[in-house]
Order: C-alpha cells, then sequence, then structure tokens
C-alpha cells in the first residue's frame, strides 16, 4: 500500500483545536466536518488538498483534545498520510484506531518541502521525496498495531480476536 | 528493578505479575466515559461494528456537559443520541441536565472513579483521576467503543518522570500555579507518553482539588496520566464518597524513572500561560500592562468548590473593573448549589460577574463567552490554542482562579495579593 501526493507543511505543536475547531463539533458527520480541516492555521487547506496528499509536520503532532473528529478530517479530505517528527499519543492512537496512516520520521519531517512531490509506502516505512530524489526511512509499526491496521481499524480487530469473542459471547 | 505506581495498576488490571515500560497489554477497565461530544462518534462505531450490548451498564459513564443546556439545534441531536443510546442500553451512570456536571468535576465528587481504578475516557483530561490514586487517560470515540463493548483496552505500558515535591504552597498559590509551572519547565511534549508521579513530602500540603487540577492538566504536557500516590487526603476524601472499595498501589521502591524532577512548591509564584502554548508561562506579576477584556473562572481543570472559594475571597465586596465581563462557572449542580448556599452566588452578582450552570462551554469556544477579534480573556481553563476561545485572532491567558479573580478587579493581569 502506497500513497502520493504533494506535500502540506506545518510546524511544531499542531492541536487539534486548529485541525477541526471546537464551534464545528456540534456534529458528528465526517463529510460535513472536513469543509473546516485546518482552518485555523490554513484557510487554503481544504481547497487545496488533494486525494493522496501527504501532511509534514514537527513536533508533537495533534495535541490536545482528544476528539476523533481530527484525524477523521484529515483522512475524510483526502489526505494520504501524515509524516510528523512525533504525535501526541491520543491523535496517534485515534489515527491507528480509525485507519489514517501516520508515521514518524525526523528527518523526512525536517527536510520535505511544502509542495514537494511525496511518495510513501506503508509496507516499508520508506518515504520518498520525488521533488528532491531523497529517500527516508520511517520506524515501522510494532506487530500489535499492525494487526488493528491490517483488520481495517480496532472494532474489527477486536472482533478478531479470541478474548472478545469470549467476552462477548458470554452474555449474548 | 520495579514498578511505577501506574505500572503497578496496569499489571493489575492485566493479570500480569509484572509489566515493564513499552510492552503492549491488554486491560481491564473500571470506568468506561464519554460526553456530549465523543460519544455519538463512539455510538456510531459501536453500532457499525454490530454490538449489541455494552459489557457492564454499571461500568459505563456518559456525561452532556460540553454543549447543554443545548445551544443549538445540531448540539441538541448529539446530546438526544447519547441520551437514546444510555436508555437502551440501561448505562446505570448517565447524566442529563440538572444532575450533570463537568465531568472531571463530577466523577470524583459522585465517587464513581476510585483509587486504584483502571479507567479510559473519550475525553483529554480523563487524567485528572490520577488524583485518586487511579490510573486513568483519555482515549477518542473509537476506543470508547470498543471499551464498552469489551470492557478491556490495549495500553503500551509508559515509563514515567517522578516529580518530588517538596516545601508548600504560599496562600496567594494553587495547584494551577505548580501545574503551569511544571509545563513551563518541561514544554508541552516534555512526558510525551509518559506518567508523571508525583511524590515526595509536598503531597500531603496539597488538597485534593489541588491534586485533582494538576492531574488535569498531565495532558498539556503530553502524558499518558498523572498520578498521585494514595494517603490520608485521599482516603479522607473517598470516606463515604467511593462507590466501590478504594484499591491502594504503591509504586516499588526501586522503580525505575526516566528522571526526577524537584519541585519547592514554596518557591512557586502566581503564574500565567501566554498564547498559544500552555507552555508559555511566566510570573503574573511581569503581566500586568495586559489589559483583558473577560475572564472565566471555571472547566474541569478549576470549577471545583476550592476554586469557587478562592474567586469569593477576592471578589466577595468588591467590584469588577469596568469593562471586563467576568463569568463564573461552578463544576458540578453540587458545587453551584454550595454557591448558593453559602452565599457566594450572591457575592458574584453583587461584583458583577455572571454565573452559569456547570457546562465546558467557553473553554473550547462553544458557547457562554466566545471571543471577538482581538479579544483578550484571562481564564483559569487548559488551553490557549489559537481560536480556543473564539476567533483566531483573540487570546487566551491561562491562570490560577486567584490571579484571574484578582485580574477581574483589576482590569489587566495581576496576582492576588
Amino acid at each position: 500500500m502506497y500513497t502520493q501526493g504533494k506535500a502540506f507543511k506545518y510546524a511544531d505543536n499542531v492541536d487539534t483545536d486548529v485541525i477541526i475547531p471546537a464551534r464545528y463539533l456540534n456534529t458528528p458527520d465526517a463529510k460535513e466536518l472536513s469543509l473546516h480541516c485546518m482552518e485555523d492555521i490554513d484557510a487554503d487547506f481544504v481547497k487545496r488538498v488533494s486525494k493522496g496528499d501527504v501532511i509534514v509536520a514537527g513536533w508533537n503532532f495533534g495535541c490536545g483534545s482528544s476528539r476523533e473528529h481530527a484525524p477523521l478530517v484529515i483522512k475524510t479530505c483526502g489526505t494520504g498520510c501524515v509524516i510528523a517528527k512525533s504525535f501526541a499519543r491520543i491523535f496517534y492512537r485515534n489515527a491507528i484506531n480509525i485507519g489514517l496512516p501516520i508515521l514518524e520520521c525526523e528527518q523526512a519531517a525536517a527536510e520535505i518541502g511544502a509542495g514537494d512531490e511525496v511518495k510513501v509506502n506503508f509496507d516499508t516505512g520508506e518515504i520518498k521525496d520525488l521533488t528532491t530524489g531523497k529517500s527516508y526511512q520511517a520506524q515501522p509499526f510494532p506487530q500489535f498495531i499492525q494487526h488493528i491496521i491490517t483488520s481495517g481499524g480496532l472494532l474489527n480487530s477486536l472482533k478478531e480476536s479470541s478474548t472478545m469473542k469470549e467476552s462477548y459471547t458470554k452474555d449474548v | 528493578m520495579g514498578m511505577t505506581m501506574t505500572q503497578k495498576i496496569l499489571a493489575a488490571h492485566a493479570g500480569l505479575e509484572k509489566v515493564e515500560a513499552g510492552q503492549l497489554i491488554s486491560a481491564k477497565l473500571d470506568i468506561v466515559l464519554g460526553n456530549d461530544i465523543t460519544t455519538p462518534v463512539a455510538v456510531r462505531e459501536f453500532e457499525k461494528a454490530g454490538f449489541d450490548r455494552v459489557f457492564d451498564r454499571d461500568k459505563v459513564v456518559i456525561v452532556l456537559d460540553h454543549f447543554v443546556p443545548n445551544k443549538d439545534i445540531k448540539a441538541a441531536q448529539q446530546s438526544k443520541t447519547c441520551r437514546e443510546f444510555a436508555c437502551t442500553h440501561c448505562v446505570s451512570h448517565f447524566y442529563d441536565v440538572g444532575k450533570m456536571g463537568i465531568e472531571h468535576a463530577l466523577l470524583p465528587e459522585q465517587g464513581i472513579v476510585t483509587a486504584g481504578d483502571c479507567i479510559i475516557g473519550a475525553d483529554s483530561h480523563t487524567c485528572t483521576y490520577g488524583a485518586l490514586g487511579a490510573f486513568s487517560t483519555g482515549v477518542g470515540s473509537t476506543d470508547m467503543a470498543a471499551g464498552m463493548a469489551a470492557g478491556t483496552a490495549w495500553f503500551k505500558v509508559p515509563s514515567a518522570i517522578r516529580f518530588n515535591l517538596t516545601g508548600q504552597l504560599a496562600p496567594n498559590c494553587s495547584g494551577k500555579d505548580v501545574i503551569l509551572t511544571i509545563i513551563g519547565r518541561i514544554g508541552v511534549d516534555g512526558a510525551l507518553y509518559k506518567s508523571m508521579e508525583f511524590t515526595g513530602s509536598g503531597v500531603r500540603t496539597l488538597s485534593m482539588d489541588d491534586r485533582l487540577c494538576i492531574c488535569n492538566m498531565a495532558i498539556e504536557a503530553g502524558a499518558k496520566n498523572g498520578i498521585f500516590p494514595v494517603d490520608a487526603v485521599t482516603m479522607a476524601y473517598l470516606e463515604g464518597r467511593s462507590k466501590r472499595k478504594p484499591v491502594v498501589f504503591a509504586a516499588d521502591e526501586d522503580a525505575a524513572y526516566e528522571k526526577v524532577i524537584e519541585i519547592n512548591l514554596s518557591e512557586i509564584v502566581p503564574v500565567v500561560a501566554k498564547p498559544h502554548l500552555p507552555e508559555n508561562t511566566c510570573p503574573a506579576a511581569a503581566l500586568h500592562d495586559i489589559r483583558i477584556d473577560q475572564v472565566v473562572i471555571g472547566s474541569c481543570t478549576n470549577g471545583r468548590l476550592e476554586d469557587m472559594e478562592a474567586a469569593w475571597r477576592i471578589l466577595n465586596g468588591k467590584k469588577i473593573a469596568d469593562g471586563v465581563r467576568c463569568i463564573i462557572i461552578p463544576g458540578t449542580m453540587q458545587i453551584l448549589r454550595e454557591c448558593v448556599e453559602r452565599g457566594w452566588y450572591t457575592a458574584f452578582i453583587d461584583a458583577g460577574a455572571v454565573v452559569s450552570t456547570p457546562t465546558c462551554g467557553p473553554c473550547l469556544g462553544g458557547y457562554m463567552g466566545v471571543l471577538a477579534e482581538g479579544e483578550r480573556c484571562i481564564s483559569t481553563t487548559n488551553r490557549n490554542f489559537v481560536g480556543r476561545m473564539g476567533h483566531t485572532r483573540s487570546e487566551v491567558y491561562l491562570a490560577s482562579p486567584q490571579t484571574a479573580a484578582a485580574s477581574a478587579l483589576a482590569g489587566y493581569i495581576c496576582e492576588a495579593e
């Protein structure tokens, strides 16, 4: 699996309030919410983003609120992947749980320029900046997390696992 | 090598003798929490995956607190989704308008969470309950849905930073000044993925409300959880309140910590976090030239009884400065009632403040105090990100209730005497 598209570049500590401002959280509808993705730091993001594009950011991406709406709007906009130097822990968890590919790679996050054409291979963790010709290697996911991703999200992986079947069928 | 307090609670809930940092575990949950923003998404995922009952109706807690009484039709629709789900699944702890409170003020107050618990909540400030000696952490809606279905959650066992507290706070300081000082020192990702374990001789001098405030903002340093040891203050708080028997865990003497940070409470001064990050701290005394338009005293960080008392002590018999709007929000109906009975509510009104029923409203720019372009607010809430309380060109300064109340009287940022 891979994604390819142009890079949107942001600084450190991009918080969930700018990814999706709370004033829009009166609906759980992902399509409606996604019209406001990144609105408070990049008003044109939604107009410019195309399917497969990549967000590249600094340290602590997704800090702040636990709102799952944040990775959800990024995914719904068509963004193929987020590359950052590091992720805030709830955002990291949420992205995996809903199936938004994210990669930690300090060097790629530092060197990829805004607008560069980027290709990311999720199976190998290879990030390629096609504009500069440079390649980077991201940390692969632990097996446990890969299982969640390949199952199609947390709830599906839970239904597959035997412990889940046990605890779920016990009372049914 | 021994285990930290957090690791011991996680090991017990994973049915393991021992866990170590970095290990992936599946832990049994004592409480799964959601609110009116995060629960509707969890309900959708829960139903989409085909689950038709919750693992334990007594262990699921749903609190309507962000946008209630509902601010608009869409918010009302979200509350309705929560209400119907709670009714369908006979959720024991469902808190609607009239008996709700801001979730992280309400759950400790009602004894729903207790020492030794393993708790997840679809709200980032779920880390608050570490003050009671519980492992408690914020997650997203899908984790909430999985928790409601299975009663378990996966965790990567965190390493820890130990904060050794000594001394005692000055009267014009509170837990808020402690946690803002710490975040200012270590940064907004200074404890990323880690536990913040608070220990030392200074712990016993901190009230439960101070501890709840300190743990509440552990997430603002990126932490997985914050946690205090269980002592006489904890047991006195839980006595007659806790609906389940508290279980006391303590860190091993040879527990491994990534580092130890010394905090002398006697040296803490009233601090303010300037826009637009909670780590941008400086003494309130250095900001006397910052004029303010609005003051908010409340939230899951500082809407408890001691916070209301601190505000009352400063505002009682005085007048809020001309041109300043002061919004006071007691965290729960019980706290609101106490404010009425003790005469504080009247004192707030006489000072020129407005008092709201419990809501998260202004903290996240929802309603009940949204800022216009160029406006500036000093607030006892927990985040000062761009656009957090309204317009992207408005500003939020984070502070303690003492500092916020003193600033309301002055019209500019200043510390209480």
